[in-house]
């Protein structure tokens, strides 16, 4: 597949991302502290983090895909991103929001809190690979568990 | 009213949300991808563990790398632009690391993260994402009150 990609691909993800780190450091959200003022109810002007962000995705996606055309890049169709609503988006949400609501950092600030030379965040960057770990881990322990109790 | 609420005001906020959404607006019209940030720790994990549910990211996680240093990138340049040295916090290291571990698990289990379902999956207007982030949202600003009625500080 890396063979067959767009010479622009990587470019362009890196502008992307390079960007998406620039809005976090203005916003500040890169700041575990301002994250927890917001939970506390002591400045709410965080919501308009996410508000201003899904606003521009939220009207790209929808010309894009009323377009009906395809990524340049990748000849892949324009769609939006639809997750599978089960158990596990609401029991997810609920051990995410209780390490937000602890740490103040969430996977993408806590990228950018590197960029700003908050060396700390690493305590937090080094749990998020381990807690995503142990999830995969058991969780592929627990469908091998079912497979196994199928076949009983 | 306003003053109270927003006392840093709303524009460096809004700025800053809507380069986040221009930086995905710009992934996702060139190739399509609507990118969030949480799949990187799975897809980053499948260069060292066999475990199957990172390898199935393989295919991405070059590109997830790229976009990563891509964000340290940006805030970098933002700090050297407008901060005086590094900023660090004061938030203690076991609450980064407690709260990381969860974050880590949730965000997998989940499906998505701030970015993934607060950005991509709202603006897409996807119930699942809808139901996501409502659910933290109200637990996390329900944890961050406890943890300070508890006099934890900072």
């Amino acid at each position: 597949m890396a063979d067959e990609r767009h010479p622009l691909f990587l470019p362009v993800v890196l502008a992307g991302g390079l960007l998406f780190g620039f809005g976090l450091a203005v916003s500040r959200m890169t700041h575990p502290e301002v994250v927890l003022d917001f939970l506390t109810g002591e400045d709410l002007g965080l919501a308009f983090v996410m508000g201003g962000g899904a606003a521009v995705v939220g009207l790209t996606v929808w010309a894009a895909t009323r377009s009906g055309r395809s990524a340049p890049l990748t000849g892949r169709r324009y769609a939006r991103r639809l997750k599978t609503l089960d158990r596990n988006v609401v029991g997810g949400g609920v051990v995410f929001g209780v390490g937000w609501g602890l740490s103040g950092i969430c996977p993408g600030a806590a990228y950018a809190s590197l960029g700003v030379g908050n060396w700390p965040i690493l305590w937090a960057v080094a749990g998020m690979f381990l807690g995503a770990y142990a999830q995969g881990v058991l969780r592929t322990r627990l469908a091998g568990a079912d497979v196994a109790a199928a076949g009983d | 009213m306003a003053a109270e609420l927003f006392p840093n005001g709303v524009a460096s906020y809004a700025a800053g949300g809507v380069l986040i959404g221009l930086g995905t607006a710009l992934v996702f019209l060139a190739t399509g991808v609507l990118a969030g940030a949480s799949t990187f720790l799975e897809s980053t994990l499948s260069y060292v563990s066999d475990v199957p549910r990172f390898a199935r990211y393989r295919a991405s996680r070059d590109w997830r790398v790229v976009f990563t240093l891509g964000m340290v990138g940006g805030a970098a340049a933002y700090a050297l632009a407008f901060q005086d040295g590094p900023w660090v916090t004061a938030v203690q290291p076991w609450r980064l690391l407690g709260g990381g571990v969860l974050v880590g698990a949730g965000t997998r289990l989940g499906k998505g993260c701030t970015s993934g379902h607060g950005i991509c999956g709202v603006g897409s207007l996807a119930d699942a994402s809808l139901v996501n982030v409502a659910t933290f949202l109200v637990l996390a600003a329900g944890t961050a009150q406890v943890v300070a009625a508890l006099g934890v500080t900072p």
